[in-house]
Parts: C-alpha cells; structure tokens; sequence
C-alpha cells in the first residue's frame, strides 16, 4: 500500500509576521520559510505507517513555487521515498490544491493520504475534506489516531467536546492534528541520503487542471495592537467592570 | 562564483537549529548556573545519534560526510542556543577528523564509529600542559617504549570533556635528542586505563556545563600499536588538525555573537525610554549596524576558509583568518548586546550575561589571536620570502 503525503512551504512559526507596507499581502521578503508543521505530524504518520509494516511507500507532495522542492527534500531525509513537485507560481486556493492533488491520487492510487488539518499561514482547514468530496474518499479529520486495519481504518477525531472515534473503508483521506505524534529529526546521513532519492517535477497543465481564483485578497492588515491592562483594586470592582463595561458576563 | 549552500547545507543548518532551539535553548541556563550532567550527556548522545558528531567523517565510519562547510554551519547554530554543547561537538569531530586523517585503519575501525554514533560522549584533544600553552613543543609529558608498550607519564592542563570522553588523542616527547617540536608523537588513549587519572574540573567564567580537567598519567601503560601516525612526527599533526578545529571554534563564537545581537535587536524595538523604542535612537542603530557588518565579514571568513578545507587546498592561513576575526568581534559584538540591554544586560535573568562569559574563551583556547597573528604573519612572510 502506498502512502501519499501533502507537504505545504509556510513562513517558519517563530518568524515574527510582517504585512507589507502597501497592505497587499504578508511581507515574504527574505523571511524564513520551513513545512508547515501540521505536514510535518503528516508525514511522520506516514513513515510510521511504513516502519510498521503497514505501507510499503510513502511518497511526498507539495504544489507550489521550486522553492517547495526544499521541504520536499526535507520530507526525502525523514524518510519518504520519493517526491512528487506541482510546480504553479500562481497564489492558489484550497480548490486549486484539492483538484491538483485529486489527480496525482488518480494516477497512484495511494490507500492512505495524510494532510495537515491547517497550514499555519492561511489557516484555511478544506483541502483535505474538498479532496475527499472530489475523490469520493472517506475522510477522518483532525486525527489524534489513525489504526489501519486491513480494508478499514479506525480513526480517532478530535473535536470540540472531546474524542471521537469513526470507523471508514479504505482508501482514505485523513488531516493530522497535534497529538497524532511527535515528528522526529532528520538525521544528517538521511539528509545527505535525499539528494540520491526521486523527485519528479509536473505542472497543473499536465495534469489536466487549470486554475482558478474563486476569491480575490482584498487586503491584510496586522492584528490590532493590544492595549495595556488595567489593575483592579477588589474582586467586586472586577465583577462590576466584566458586567459594566466588557459587558460579558 | 556561488555563495549560496547547497541544498544539503541549507537542510542540515535547519536541522540544526531546529533542534538547538528545541532541545538545547531550554536548558541553556540551567546548564550554567546549576549544570545538569545528565541532561547535558543525553543531548550529546542525541547530537550524534543525528549524525553532529562525524560531520566530516566518511559514512563507512558512521560519519556523516557532510563536509567542513556543513561543519561550520551546524556548530554556529548549536552554538546560538548552548556554547558549552557546541564546543564538545566540536572537539569530538576535530578528534574523529584526526583519527581519520592520520590514524592506521584498524584504529579508524575501532574509534571512529564509536566517536560518531555517540556510543562515545566525547573524545578529547590532549596537547596543552601547564608549561606549554602557546608553546605547545615545549611539552614535557613523554612515552617511552618498553618491550610492547609505551609508558606514558606526564600532566596535560585544560582538558575538554576528560571526564566522560571516549577517547583521548594525546601527544607525547618520544625522542628528547630531537630538536624541539621534532621528537613528539601521538597516541590514542582510552578512558579508564590504568595509569591515567583526571584531576578535579576546573572553575570557569563560562562554558560551564563542559567539563575541563587536568589529566594525569603516571606509568600509563598502552599497547605499541596505540601510536596514531607517524613516529616523532605528532607535531606537525597537532598543527594541521588545530587549524580545522580553528573553522569549528570561530564558527561557535559567531553563533554566541549572532544569538546575542538577534536578543539585543528585538529589545531595542520593545525597550522604551525618553517615550520611544530605543531602536529609534540613532547612537544605538549604527551600534548594530557595526555589529552585524563585522558579524556577516566573520561568517563569510569562516565559509571561505571551510570552503577551501573541503576541496583539499591549503586553508591553515585562512582559518587562522577566519578564528581571529570571528572570535574578536564576537566578543565585541556580546558585549555590545549586553550595552544595547542595559541594566538587563547585566542581569543573570536575561541570557546577554551568559553570552559575554561564554564567547570570552573564543580568542584564547585553540590558540590565543596573537597566536593566530603569529601563523598568518608567518604565511605572510613565507608568501614572499
Ligand atoms: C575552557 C578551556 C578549554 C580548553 N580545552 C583544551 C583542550 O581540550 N585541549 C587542549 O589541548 N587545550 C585546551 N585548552 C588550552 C588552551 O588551548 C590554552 O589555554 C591556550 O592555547 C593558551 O595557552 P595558555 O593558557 O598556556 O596561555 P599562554 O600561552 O601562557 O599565553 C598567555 C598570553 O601570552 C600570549 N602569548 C603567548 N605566546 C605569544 C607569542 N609568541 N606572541 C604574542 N603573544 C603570545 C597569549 O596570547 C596570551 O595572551 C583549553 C583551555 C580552556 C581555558
């Protein structure tokens, strides 16, 4: 059983994130940039699933600009086999994504496709479950667990009141949360190992698909500055003020 | 010409601060004021379970065979977080790459693997002694040989890591009617012989959490075959293997200095005084400025001399270069972030005091800079002499 694992390039989570000065888009000039750390409990999920037996290949993809090729390699010295680039410097949409991912699972017919839930930078959580309407896969979202099971997978969902577990037939289509597992580090010999593995460059034109802007970025502002606190002199002020003034409670 | 890293070294410098900053960042401070031997020994071995400690060792030994540039990379990035695990990483690869640049290949086979896979905490460099310092040809600890054995017997002062290494690389007169630095050998020795014994760590100003020892032999006996290279001929390996280790310690100070001023930098556009961020004052801008000019001027040294080892040129100049420059402005740019901080700086609750204790050791271990003036005036010299 192959594995396909979707790799996202996002600016590092310990960059401080600046908007440029126009108000056009996030600033991503010389910012540090790394895999989207969703991606990367993704693909630890995969490489386990092959340590374990279960899958026999675990092959990464990412759609995006060359640069992607570098958390592609990243994913190849974790342990993936070989890695799949839908080279598009166009700003793409969930959709897009979705659609493009849609067809290299046609051609390799993975049994297990493991997503981030999210990507920290647009924080839009719908590739995965899109791709799964555009297959007609099942899907297990938000997963803190994932037990394949010959032709069904039980997966165990986190979701607002707690666990939920759900039982789907294979093949599916599972989004990683934070608790499915603790990525490992790339050690140095695998990383000079995944220069030697396979990594295969398409364009959404030969796959068939064109894409599409359903939505136009209007602007992006910085979040409003927060404001210095203030300091109560008894808890009877504090009541008072929560249901006078934030009028919260 | 190219600048840029391979996608390679651009992988393994991420690995590497990524785990500096997972890993060592938290336990920097505590290392420091309390230690923490265990926790320190469990990173090691974890460092080398990843492949840091045979940067520049081939696979067929459990090296990583990254090269010296990817070398310089890493122990910048580990030394941003925590010097004191930097300049174990740093010794234990100088120690593989001397074994694996002079050393027979039954020794290769049984140090190297052991040095790189961390079944080995740390491998220690043993050349300096209480009479020979900067002078390192005037030593007087000696090995003769009798019978099969070389009985070894002398002091050697300032030992990184004696306490948990491996294995000690130590040098040793063999031949007294020689001229000076002429009769000197060297030998591989292992932790727990009998004969050797390490004497009490030494209280430091910085690098607290590794260790740094007298160690002592009296009669120590080892095999015949314990010698490393060439009989009489252990100088001119301590010479050649001091100026890689040289790329390894300015590469460290760079890592201290950058971490420092990436600390300082931030403060200042939080920091207010006279109702403004400190940043908006001039004074302190072209402080910066300066700092992270000189800082840059280091690393590019630094690629350059690494550069050159790794395609087999001659590189002794260059990294004498590249240790001085990045070891002085270092030390400068520390105490420039420590100034950008204030009173803070001065405080053990923010890490800008650590940082200045730690780099200060830069300029002088592994040869002092007048040292370094003293080898790159000589190349100088010779150049046109
Ligand atoms: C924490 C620590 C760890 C160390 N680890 C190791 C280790 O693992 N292995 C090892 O072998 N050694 C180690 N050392 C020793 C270190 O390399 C020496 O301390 C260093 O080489 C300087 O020698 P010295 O201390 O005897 O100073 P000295 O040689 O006595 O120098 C005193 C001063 O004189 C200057 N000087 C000396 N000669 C000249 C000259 N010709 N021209 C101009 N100025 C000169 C020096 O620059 C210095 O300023 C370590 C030292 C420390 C403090």
């Amino acid at each position: 059983m192959k594995v396909l694992v979707t790799v996202k390039r996002v600016i590092d989570y310990n960059v401080k994130v600046r908007v440029k000065a126009d108000g056009s888009d996030v600033d991503l000039n010389n910012v540090k940039m790394a895999m989207n750390p969703f991606c990367e409990i993704a693909v630890e999920e995969a490489i386990r699933l092959k340590e374990s037996g279960t899958a026999t290949e675990v092959i990464a993809v990412s759609v995006g600009p060359k640069a992607c090729q570098e958390q592609l390699r990243t994913a190849l010295a974790l342990g993936a086999d070989r890695a799949i680039h839908i080279e598009s410097e166009a700003q793409l949409e969930s959709l897009n994504v979705a659609k493009l991912l849609a067809k290299v699972i046609e051609q390799e017919q993975p049994g297990v496709v493991i997503l981030g839930k999210q990507a920290i930078d647009t924080d839009n959580n719908q590739t995965g479950q899109m791709l799964s309407a555009l297959t007609g896969m099942a899907q297990g979202t938000f997963a803190s667990k994932i037990d394949i099971q010959g032709d069904k997978a039980v997966v165990i969902r986190e979701v607002d009141g707690g666990l939920q577990t759900i039982e789907l037939a294979m093949p599916i289509i599972a989004t990683t949360d934070l608790r499915l597992n603790e990525p490992r580090y790339a050690s140095l010999p695998n990383i000079m190992k995944a220069k030697r593995k396979p990594l295969e460059v398409k364009t959404p034109e030969e796959l068939g698909v064109s894409i599409k802007a359903h939505t136009k970025l209007l602007s992006v502002g910085a979040p409003a500055e927060r404001k210095a606190g203030i300091k109560v002199a008894s808890v009877a002020e504090l009541v008072d003020k929560l249901k006078n003034e934030a009028k919260v409670i | 010409m190219d600048l840029s890293l391979s996608q390679e070294q651009q992988l393994i410098q991420q690995m590497a601060a990524k785990f500096a900053r997972t890993e060592l960042e938290p336990l920097a401070q505590k290392l420091d004021h309390s230690g923490d031997r265990s926790a320190f020994l469990a990173n090691l071995k974890k460092l080398a379970e990843l492949g840091f400690m045979g940067l520049n060792i081939d696979a067929q030994y459990q090296g990583t065979e990254a090269g010296s540039v990817a070398f310089s990379l890493a122990i910048t990035e580990i030394a941003r977080a925590c010097a004191a695990t930097a300049v174990t990483m740093s010794v234990t690869n100088m120690v593989g790459e001397v074994i694996q640049s002079v050393a027979s290949n039954a020794q290769k086979q049984q140090y190297l693997p052991k040095l790189c896979s961390g079944e080995y905490a740390a491998g220690a460099f043993c050349l300096t002694e209480s009479s020979a310092g900067s002078d390192p040809a005037n030593m007087k600890t000696s090995a003769v040989l009798e019978g099969e054995n070389w009985i070894l017997n002398g002091a050697k002062q300032f030992i990184s890591s004696a306490e948990y290494a491996g294995v000690f690389v130590v040098w040793a007169v063999t031949d007294t009617s020689m001229a000076k630095g002429k009769g000197i050998s060297c030998f591989l020795v292992e932790q727990g012989t009998a004969g050797m014994s390490i004497g009490k760590a030494e209280q430091k100003m910085g690098q607290k959490a590794s260790v740094t020892n007298e160690v002592l032999f009296d009669q120590c006996r080892i095999p015949q075959d314990a010698l490393m290279g060439e009989l009489n001929q252990g100088f001119k390996i301590a010479v050649t293997e001091l100026a890689g280790g040289r790329i390894g310690i300015g590469s460290l100070a760079l890592g201290i200095a950058l971490a420092a001023m990436d600390y300082a930098r931030n403060y200042t556009l939080e920091r207010k005084q006279f109702g403004q961020v400190i940043a908006k004052f001039q004074g302190l801008q072209w402080m910066m400025a300066d700092a992270y000019t000189e800082l840059e001027a280091a690393r590019l040294l630094l690629m350059s001399a690494a550069d050159k080892k790794q395609r087999g040129l001659a590189f002794s100049k260059e990294a004498s270069m590249a240790k001085l420059y990045a070891s002085e402005k270092a030390n400068q740019a520390c105490y420039t972030a420590l100034q950008l901080l204030g009173g803070y700086g001065y405080i053990s609750e923010y890490p800008l005091e650590r940082y200045a204790r730690d780099v200060r050791i830069t300029s002088i271990y592994e040869g002092s800079s007048e040292i370094q003036r003293v080898i790159i005036s000589r190349e100088l010299l010779k150049e046109v002499s």
